[in-house]
């Protein structure tokens, strides 16, 4: 057992420092671009947080920001991704505390029930982790062509990703969409639940500090409907996941808006965060590269 | 120094016994359509009709797509898959029995060369059928979970430029992972489907399980369309292929898309010569360059671009363009009118844009559609010629100084469906093979296909994968 110490209780009468919500971009914590901001509330209606309100300039300027990132984080050896997954998951750990207060407040949910998700989230961090130099080995392949050539088939990831998170779950659900995206190589654009954005912007908090390079997670608070159309046509985008997005018809045209440039979508379904993710959405954002070269002497 | 001249060495045509018309293939029988009209499919040799095919209507589509629907309930979602196999191996048998008429019909109908369809397509069909047979009943370790199940009905619809190959792209894993399928084949390649249709009577295949219903492209998006079809695999141009994603948004079907493409094909200093030479004119040639993959761009490092340049244009000097059916000929006819005339016009934007174009003397014959192979100099990144998928043999020749500037220019297209690479150095091939955003990548070669290779692309050249168990999994649940 590992030795921590137990805290007094804070003075009562201290006036607390508290935070503004911004948004996480290239790596920095700007405010919206528009000067926006909205309320967010406890499950209660009780007064939380003035968060930015993101919009088509913040989404635009994401996505810049993780292109750029891109060829950095892609390029990276995966047993260096994997460790820095595992680091989300060190630093998250770290700040148990606030993010079961903060799921708690956000779903209006028990302190311990709280608890157990940050558990699952921190635990998906580290699942995901692990198979960043995996990946390769199981969904790629040596070809047994009918000549005399090397050929062989490796995963490579698809580029820039936007992912709408689940509005309901404002942790494991995030988590459980941003993790499988970014293990492989890719670079993300989150859109956060519009009324529980704030266990994501602790989140963003944890990018900054666990060696997650700028602008390879970016995360708008917002609402996936205003911001969502910008993101699924553009053109510099190429996979996005409508996770977030609860009105059928609203997921029919972000994904034909998405056709444009034939992103890869990942619609819309139920999902039980708590059961084991599978591999669907780790090989969602993967494309495969077959190599071919003669053999001889 | 005289050159040896070649005697015509022509191919009977004697082999293909082709019929005044044809029906649809639904349900096991060729029937009439019911609400489309007849059109024909012409040799684009010689213009000659070849045959009068059914277009098939909504209420065709329909028809065949519950036929499909009926025959994966009833007989091949509940078949073993061990006998699905047996289908599938006795379907890869009977192709290679009928080789050398499916290659035959398919020079004819298509225009390519004899030496090609002979060669190349055809003994590919039968190796992909042969590939998805062993697969059928191996589906759980296909990586799609320990009880993979089909999607149900697949809707194909493949291009005209490898009308069998394509079709058994389509079919073989479809059929294997216990999916049963609708297949459009292309408006103007219409007869190895139907003659596949037959073959598929010929295997004793239960009724239902391959439908072949032929037409333009509002029978494709009938059928794509169709409420019925769980699964929609399209091989074509991106402006199809764009559409039918926006046509499936907010369903639950099912996509793959194979599309457009425009290759670069890299020439380092210190490539083997006359291979390279030999790949670049493969790269963009074969098959008149009526390949999604083709190699249409030329990257050439500056230090050798005269000595690859004046290589390339002797060796197209020797190229033989004619007869599809002549066993001597290398580049057969252009496959249709409005084919040709896509590729003149972008050939001309070529010239209006300030590039200089080249093509080998060379007499085209008098009938048919024809174009002659053309290399286009002094190419830049803006030209249409280096953004646009031409589609013809035409290739477009840009330079560069170093590696880096080399994977700058070959990455900066929406395209990322093939790149080739051409150097000694073990090492450059990997780092480029890494740097390239593109599906496949061929070193030291170009344009090589095998039923265990995954094939498809990166960013608008689509997505989803074809051969090997990646292309397996398409067309499993997971």
């Amino acid at each position: 057992m590992v030795w921590r110490p137990t805290l007094p209780t804070r003075e009562p009468g201290r006036l607390d420092v508290r935070k503004t919500y911004k948004l996480y971009v290239g790596g920095a914590f700007p405010r919206s671009e528009s000067g926006r901001s909205y309320v967010v509330t406890n499950a209660k209606g009780k007064f939380l947080a003035n968060a930015s309100q993101a919009s088509r300039k913040d989404a635009r300027d994401a996505v810049v920001a993780a292109r750029k990132a891109f060829g950095g984080w892609s390029t990276r050896t995966a047993y260096n991704r994997g460790q820095v997954l595992y680091r989300i998951a060190e630093v998250m750990e770290g700040r148990h505390d606030q993010f079961s207060a903060e799921v708690a407040a956000a779903e209006g949910l028990s302190i311990s029930k709280a608890r157990s998700l940050v558990d699952a989230s921190i635990d998906r961090w580290v699942w995901y982790a692990g198979w960043a130099d995996k990946l390769a080995q199981v969904v790629g392949s040596s070809n047994p062509v009918a000549g005399p050539y090397f050929d062989f088939s490796l995963p490579e990831a698809t580029g820039v990703v936007a992912l709408l998170a689940p509005q309901d779950d404002s942790l494991l659900g995030l988590t459980s969409v941003i993790a499988p995206a970014i293990v492989s190589g890719n670079t993300a654009v989150v859109v956060t639940s519009f009324e529980r954005p704030v266990p994501a912007i602790t989140l963003g908090e944890v990018m900054a500090t666990s060696d997650v390079p700028g602008g390879v997670v970016n995360i708008l608070t917002g609402s996936a409907s205003e911001i969502g159309p910008w993101l699924a046509s553009h053109l510099d985008v190429n996979a996005i996941d409508l996770c977030g997005i609860e009105d059928p018809d609203e997921a029919r045209e972000l994904e034909a808006a998405a056709a444009e440039n034939l992103k890869r979508v990942r619609r819309p379904a139920e999902e039980d965060w708590f059961a084991s993710p599978g591999l669907s959405r780790l090989t969602q954002y993967l494309e495969t590269k077959t190599v071919w070269h003669p053999i001889g002497v | 120094m005289s050159r040896f001249e070649y005697a015509p060495a022509p191919e009977s045509r004697a082999i293909v016994d082709i019929k005044s018309s044809y029906g649809l293939f639904i349900n096991g029988a060729f029937v009439e359509a019911t609400d489309g009209k007849p059109f024909k499919t012409v040799s684009p040799a010689s213009e000659e009709v070849l045959a009068e095919v059914s277009e098939a209507g909504p209420a065709d589509v329909d028809k065949a797509v519950k036929a499909a629907r009926k025959a994966h309930e009833k007989v091949w979602g509940p078949m073993p898959g061990r006998d699905r196999a047996k289908y599938l191996f006795r379907i890869a048998r009977l192709i290679q029995e009928r080789a050398r008429e499916l290659a035959v019909l398919e020079s004819l109908d298509n225009g390519k060369p004899i030496r090609e369809s002979r060669d190349v397509d055809v003994p590919l069909v039968a190796a992909h059928f042969f590939y998805y047979a062993g697969w059928a009943d191996k589906l759980e370790y296909a990586g799609a979970g320990p009880d993979p199940q089909p999607w149900g009905v697949a809707g194909q619809v493949i291009p005209w430029n490898f009308p069998l190959l394509m079709l058994a792209w389509k079919i073989a894993p479809a059929l294997a992972a216990g999916n049963t399928v609708v297949l459009k084949p292309a408006e103007t390649t219409p007869l190895t489907a139907l003659a596949f249709a037959e073959i598929c009577q010929q295997a004793d295949l239960p009724p239902g399980v391959v439908n072949i219903i032929t037409g333009a492209g509002r029978t494709g998006e009938n059928l794509v369309t169709h409420e019925g079809v769980d699964k929609v695999a399209f091989t074509g141009s991106t402006a199809v292929g764009r559409a039918i994603a926006k046509a499936v948004a907010g369903t639950d079907k099912k996509v793959t898309l194979e599309l457009g493409g425009k290759a670069a094909n890299i020439v380092f200093e210190d490539a083997p010569i006359d291979q390279t030479i030999e790949g670049i004119v493969n790269g963009i040639f074969f098959n008149q360059g009526h390949v999604c993959c083709a190699g249409s761009r030329l990257l050439v490092q500056e230090s050798v671009y005269d000595e690859v340049l004046a290589r390339l244009k002797r060796r197209m000097g020797t190229l033989r363009i004619g007869d599809p059916l002549d066993k001597n000929t290398d580049i057969g006819a252009i496959n249709s009118p409005e084919q040709l005339a896509r590729i003149r016009e972008l050939s001309q934007v070529g010239e209006d844009e300030g590039a200089e174009r080249w093509s080998p003397e060379c007499e085209l014959p008098s009938q048919g559609y024809w174009f002659p192979p053309t290399v286009f100099t002094g190419v830049s990144q803006a030209h249409r010629i280096a953004r646009e998928e031409i589609f013809g043999p035409v290739l477009s020749v840009l330079t560069f100084r170093t590696p880096a500037e080399a994977v700058e220019k070959a990455n900066n297209t929406p395209f990322g469906l093939s790149a080739g690479v051409w150097t000694e150095k073990g090492s450059r091939i990997l780092w480029m093979a890494n740097q390239l955003r593109a599906g496949v990548v061929w070193a030291n070669t170009f344009n090589r296909f095998d039923p265990a290779s995954p094939f498809g692309g990166y960013k608008e050249s689509g997505y989803g994968r074809e051969g090997g168990r990646h292309g397996l999994e398409a067309y499993l649940a997971h």
